[in-house]
């Protein structure tokens, strides 16, 4: 996946418009993790929506295999910060719902939904609805969704900040699993510096507004990675260094 | 049910009898203002056996629910339309409130004039009493449907048709059935107005017939009570219909 030279600015209703990316540029290989990690308002989110064919840059490209994403694409599977689950179906409907979109007739639809509430997990909760769920679950059956369509490339858009820490750390290890069995390309957008050191093997740090990329850090810790085998050191170094370039120009 | 709750509505019922009975008795109307209760439901029970009011209520109950399906697409279509489009809004509400703001039983001698026939004439007057609640019910419904799940539809490219009947119809529901509670009461009014204006058949002109050339003022009664049941009940199965596609969300 190659982003190049992506600008995105906002009309605001008083004053100009405000330049939320300007110039980015970021190459993601197949089966790569890159995380995506800045301060409030450095657009990580606005990037993710323009990679996922949802905002149209206004300037600049995306590509995926060689093809420009210039809207929703099926190798992309995105997963919000919230599940946006449709609260009058059930969660089987809702993991298929991208199925029944793209025109699956329903027993292949079903196969799938079978495989992918057994990929995360949620293979007793078929028939609930989303209100029974956990937040953990709920954003379970989110994640299945977004891989329905078995997309190359995976979007998460801070997907776990909702959760308590507990859950958050057990679903940064269900994530690696699912990427190791899946071997999706994932590109995460996160607030926090141990969990982008944990997912990624490369965190890619924004500047605040405009947002821009302003340094590029490779994670050299081993794989596969698990919570209690995580190389201490390398990682407090390589938080070190995000830590430095997350500084730069930020009053606080 | 339990019996909780069975019983304030039974409660009710016996003291709103109860009132009624005392009041014929305490101010001594002749039955022929206000019958007692008992009279009533004698003449009701009556009625319904003799098939006096059986063809009346067959009438009004086709034009209620003729008038109210009709009302009610009209009402959802439109609706969309007024959420999805500020042009639309702008150039449309105008006339939307002006339609609403002038009653009906004004409006019912000119449809009367324009639609000769009883029975579509009546329909009409349903259907437009029905339209503006609906309308307005949708509207409201369909901007209020969560952004994150229209965005949802857009990244899975669904089509306008997809995204209207996966997203945007069952989110806006609640909503729209609320609507659809207030339209089927205002339906049973529609028809009443309808068949006043006309006088051919209907419950609206059995009330007519009973306190006229009858003179039959339990007859009346009953009758009002049969307008009454068939609006709780229309109102019921509405509220049915919104527990089954809404409930369990």
């Amino acid at each position: 996946m190659a982003v190049r030279d992506v600008a995105v600015s906002f009309a605001r209703p008083e004053g100009g418009p405000v330049t939320a990316l300007d110039g980015v540029d970021l190459d993601v290989a197949p089966g790569e993790v890159v995380a995506l990690i800045g301060p409030n308002g450095s657009g990580k989110s606005t990037l993710l929506r323009v990679v996922a064919g949802l905002l149209r840059p206004d300037r600049g490209s995306v590509a995926l295999d060689g093809r420009a994403v210039t809207r929703p694409d099926p190798g992309i599977g995105l997963v919000f910060q919230e599940p946006r689950l449709l609260p009058w179906r059930s969660v089987a409907s809702n993991v298929g719902y991208p199925l029944e979109i793209a025109g699956w007739p329903p027993g292949r639809r079903q196969q799938r939904v079978t495989e992918l509430l057994d990929l995360v997990g949620l293979e007793g909760a078929a028939a609930l609805r989303p209100r029974e769920l956990s937040g953990g679950m709920r954003q379970r059956a989110a994640i299945a969704r977004a891989l329905a369509l078995e997309p190359s490339v995976l979007l998460l858009d801070e997907p776990f900040s909702a959760l308590d820490a507990l859950t958050r750390e057990r679903f940064n290890v269900e994530l690696l699993e699912l990427w190791s069995r899946t071997g999706t390309t994932i590109l995460v957008v996160t607030h926090s510096i141990p969990e982008a050191i944990f997912l990624a093997d490369r965190v890619v740090v924004l500047s605040p507004r405009p947002g821009r990329v302003i340094a590029e850090i490779d994670v050299t810790i081993a794989r596969p990675r698990s919570l209690d085998t995580l190389d201490e050191a390398a990682v407090s170094a390589t938080a070190r260094r995000i830590r430095s370039h997350l500084g730069e120009g930020t009053e606080q | 049910m339990k019996l909780q709750s069975v019983l304030p509505v039974g409660l009710a019922v016996l003291v709103f009898f109860g009132v009624w009975k005392l009041v014929t008795i305490v101010s001594g109307f002749p039955p022929y203002i206000l019958p007692p209760p008992e009279t009533v439901a004698n003449r009701f029970v009556e009625a319904w056996v003799d098939g006096v009011i059986t063809p009346h209520a067959a009438a009004t109950l086709r034009e209620v629910v003729v008038g109210f399906a009709v009302g009610a697409a009209f009402g959802v279509a439109v609706g969309y339309l007024l959420a999805r489009s500020r042009l639309a809004e702008r150039v449309l509400s105008p006339y939307l409130v002006a339609a609403q703001a002038t009653p009906i039983l004004a409006l019912a001698p000119l449809l009367a004039l324009w639609f000769p026939d009883g029975l579509t004439g009546t329909i009409v007057i349903c259907v437009l009493i029905v339209f503006f609640p609906v309308a307005v019910a949708t509207m409201v419904g369909i901007r209020s449907v969560d952004a994150g799940l229209l965005e949802l539809g857009r990244s899975l490219r669904a089509t306008p048709r997809q995204m209207f009947f996966t997203l945007e119809i069952p989110a806006a529901l609640p909503s729209i059935l609320g609507g659809m509670r207030v339209g089927v009461t205002l339906a049973v009014v529609g028809a009443i107005v309808g068949e006043w204006a006309y006088n051919d058949r209907g419950l609206g002109v059995l009330v007519n017939l009973a306190r006229g050339s009858l003179f039959d003022t339990p007859l009346m009664f009953a009758t009002l009570v049969t307008i009454a049941l068939m609006g709780v009940a229309l109102y019921a199965l509405v509220v049915l219909a919104e527990r089954r596609l809404v409930g369990a969300r």
